[in-house]
């Protein structure tokens, strides 16, 4: 019994489901300062993405990373470029590589932290693995730097290494084809693993295979557009022709667009998350110690294995902090004992300076009260000394004087009395005072 | 126009926030040929669907899986020559790898003999839902494994169509049972048995009774309000949800009817044909299951109930493990209500699970 069950939609679903999702692809971008990454990516995805060119002058190499919503027809892609600034430039370039290798590593390493998660929502997940390496070698036409080895070396287990011939046009057909042997044979002998076209399923092996045999892709960039025949078509212009981009004859950039995006971007997808991140998984369990079979070769759950290191990390962690507690308590103990002494200290000092103050005021009181009896008495000896020289200067006169002067002794000894209180007080008037008397007395009073 | 002027971000390792970006020039960039990437990789790979089959025995489920499929994936058991009823439930599955049109799927059907047929059918679930959950567990022992292989072999259950019997009336308390504890752990679509005994106005009825009583109790089955996206999803699946349960009819003879050869009952007053909507909505079941959302239902197995499954597992881990071989499932104390989205019936189902497969299996 044989009828139309209608299963042959199947793969329609799924595209459907994959539409609705949306795609997500990251490119990663290797090469010097202004080789040409940006353009050619502007070319390939046929956008004008970012405009200023970087500076040379970057001390470190640092990963730029940017995502774009592109759309076309009815398929959404988020795209994400990460670009390395800086790479090349230093001129000690010993760290130049281990920026991008510690960026791919810690996308995995995101990925896997939501993968272990208890709660976890891996299909709304954003994919930042990178999906492909795009490395781009610069034109020498001798051949690959060490620098570039060194680099593809230790990025060739982590991610898609497709490796690129940029500005091709600086170089003629028959110096690239030597080129192109001569990398290809370097990057053999030094075991370095680019990313090899699929040739397994049957619709698109044989494209793939023959592409495997042009790769490294050499390419040029441009977003200029230039009159050709009667087109406008994207090329360099130079005094001597012009480079078209999209011409097969004059570089591969069409074969590149192609197996990047039209053919292989899927398998890019798979290749990153069944080999490179499962690679990279595996590494860090075991890292972390956790193995599939335990003793006695049994297989041991991760579960158990799990369980067991958090238990003993939580005993750790309990110890711990356990021994800061103590710590902390110690410690504040032995500061408040200071605290104390200190205050104490303070204290004694304060009472010292205390006293000798008071000491002091009542020394100072003394002095004073000594300065004025010093000052009564001396007031007194002059008072006395000043009605005996008055009185020695009165006895040579006449009697008439002395009756006056008689008369006029208490006033006079009471003038004489107001004068020195008043003299008491200020010295200078002492002297206005005398000459005061003197005065009206000299001519002669009547 | 330049829609895009994106301030570039210092060296973060995770990207920065997407701007959407029409392409100006309508160069060709080639990003469709993505979706022929996936349908070739698809085709290649091959298509896996569960499914399980529930209900007591005589209600038409072999007869049904053999219509679906239309091809005889078993021989559906005629009531004279049955083998004594087995005391227990015992389930067991059937695999086969249909191809049509280049389309390969395997096809794993299980069938639950013996399910509410005995006296005394209490905890008849369990069984059931030990099985589902012991494919959840695989799945999940393999997902955890260092080395994991490149394609996790998928036997979860992906949907469980449950037989109603046509009383006519309403859904039997163990109906309600069996699909309020099965209907948290996987796809449920319940569907009415037999239908041509019923009229078409005791159908309609019957079915407005069952969507009721399924709304008093709670029980969503498939296609869950929870999960629709968008508004199209919406209105497709309202109108789905407004003839669920459907009224079915299996047949695997086919007969001459106006010249064309059907699928259908022969009955003395008429021929009932399988594949006329007017007589029975066995092609909206089909096209339900096979032809529209069949990977809707392995993606909220995946997603929803796979996930929901793993949370509890993952949290009760502190159950000692015994023995060799992956975790076995060792009953748990009394759980203390996980955060799970939907109330403690899964950690109760997960505990009756573990209680009743350690004797089974």
């Amino acid at each position: 019994m044989s009828g139309h069950v209608g299963f042959e939609s199947l793969p329609d679903q799924l595209v459907n489901r994959s539409i609705q999702q949306g795609f997500c692809f990251n490119i990663l971008c290797v090469g010097e300062t202004g080789i040409g990454k940006s353009t050619l990516i502007d070319t390939l995805f046929n956008t004008n993405f970012e405009d200023h060119e970087s500076s040379h002058f970057y001390p470190h190499v640092r990963l730029k990373a940017q995502t774009y919503e592109l759309q076309e027809s009815n398929v959404r892609l988020k795209l994400t470029i990460v670009n390395t600034v800086g790479f090349g430039d230093q001129i000690n370039k010993e760290e130049s590589y281990q920026p991008i290798v510690d960026y791919i590593d810690a996308q995995f390493e995101a990925y896997l932290q939501e993968e272990l998660k208890i709660k976890r929502s891996l299909f709304n997940y954003h994919d930042s693995r990178v999906h492909v390496c795009l490395y781009f070698i610069s034109p020498t036409g001798h051949s690959l730097k060490t620098l570039d080895l060194l680099t593809m070396k230790s990025l060739d287990s982590k991610v898609n290494i497709i490796p690129v011939i940029a500005k091709a046009d600086a170089i003629s057909k028959t110096e690239l084809q030597k080129f192109k042997i001569k990398l290809m044979s370097e990057l053999v002998s030094n075991g370095v693993q680019i990313y090899q076209f699929p040739t397994d399923d049957e619709t698109i092996a044989k494209i793939n295979a023959s592409m495997n045999g042009h790769l490294p892709f050499a390419v040029v960039g441009s977003m200029d557009e230039v009159k050709v025949g009667n087109k406008m078509v994207k090329a360099r212009q130079y005094p001597w022709g012009v480079v078209q981009v999209e011409n097969e004859n004059h570089c591969d950039f069409v074969k590149l667009r192609e197996m990047l995006i039209c053919t292989n971007m899927e398998d890019l997808r798979d290749q990153t998350h069944t080999r490179h991140y499962e690679l990279y998984r595996r590494r860090k369990l075991e890292e972390m110690g956790f193995t599939d079979v335990g003793p006695e070769n049994q297989p041991l759950s991760l579960q158990e294995t799990y369980e067991a290191k958090r238990h003993e990390f939580y005993g750790e962690r309990q110890r711990k902090e356990e021994e800061m507690k103590q710590l902390f308590v110690q410690r504040v103990k032995e500061k408040e004992a200071i605290l104390k002494e200190a205050e104490r200290e303070l204290q004694a000092k304060f009472e010292h300076l205390k006293r000798v103050h008071q000491e002091e005021k009542l020394r100072l009181e003394e002095k004073r009260r000594l300065l004025e009896e010093e000052i009564m008495a001396f007031s007194k000896k002059k008072a006395t000394s000043e009605i005996y020289q008055n009185q020695t200067f009165m006895t040579p006169g006449s009697n008439l004087r002395k009756d006056k002067d008689r008369k006029k002794e208490p006033g006079y000894r009471l003038e004489l009395l107001c004068f020195d209180v008043r003299a008491c007080e200020t010295i200078g008037g002492r002297k206005d005072a005398e000459e005061g008397r003197e005065g009206p007395r000299a001519p002669g009073r009547p | 126009m330049d829609p895009l002027r994106q301030s570039p971000s210092p060296s973060s390792s995770r990207a920065s926030s997407p701007r959407t970006l029409s392409c100006e020039r309508l160069g060709y960039v080639g990003i469709e040929a993505v979706l022929d990437q996936l349908k070739i990789k698809a085709m290649k790979m091959g298509f896996e669907f569960n499914i399980m089959v529930v209900g007591q025995s005589g209600l038409g489920k072999s007869t049904m899986v053999n219509t679906l499929f239309k091809s005889k994936i078993w021989k559906s058991t005629m009531p004279g020559l049955r083998v004594p009823m087995p005391q227990t439930l015992q389930l067991h599955s059937v695999t086969h790898v249909i191809e049509e049109n280049g389309v390969k799927l395997k096809l794993t059907v299980t069938d639950t003999p013996g399910f509410g047929d005995q006296i005394n059918n209490d905890k008849c679930w369990d069984p059931i839902l030990g099985y589902i959950n012991e494919q959840y567990e695989r799945y999940l022992q393999e997902e955890i494994l260092i080395t994991r292989q490149r394609h996790i072999p998928d036997t979860r259950v992906h949907c469980c169509i449950y037989f109603v019997p046509p009383t006519g009336h309403c859904l039997r308390p163990l109906d309600l049972e069996f699909l309020q504890r099965l209907c948290r752990a996987v796809n449920v679509v319940p569907v009415i048995a037999r239908a041509d005994s019923l009229t078409i106005e005791e159908r309609e009825a019957f079915r407005h009774r069952i969507q009721d009583d399924l709304k008093t109790h709670s029980i969503e089955v498939y296609p869950q309000k929870s999960f629709d996206e968008d508004v199209n999803d919406k209105i497709l699946n309202n109108k789905i949800r407004e003839r669920i349960p459907f009224a079915v009819v299996g047949a695997d003879r086919e007969h001459m009817v106006n010249g064309r050869c059907v699928l259908g009952r022969k009955t003395k007053w008429g021929i009932i044909e399988v594949e006329n909507m007017a007589h029975c909505e066995f092609p909206l079941l089909r096209d339900l299951l096979i032809r529209s959302h069949l990977q809707d239902l392995k993606d909220i197995t995946h997603n929803v109930h796979y996930e929901n499954y793993r949370i509890i597992r993952l949290k009760e881990s502190h159950a000692l493990p015994q023995g060799p071989g992956w975790v076995n499932l060792a009953p748990a104390p009394p759980p203390a209500p996980t955060g799970t989205r939907a109330s403690p019936g899964p950690a109760k189902m997960c505990r009756w699970a573990e209680d009743n497969s350690d004797e089974d299996f």
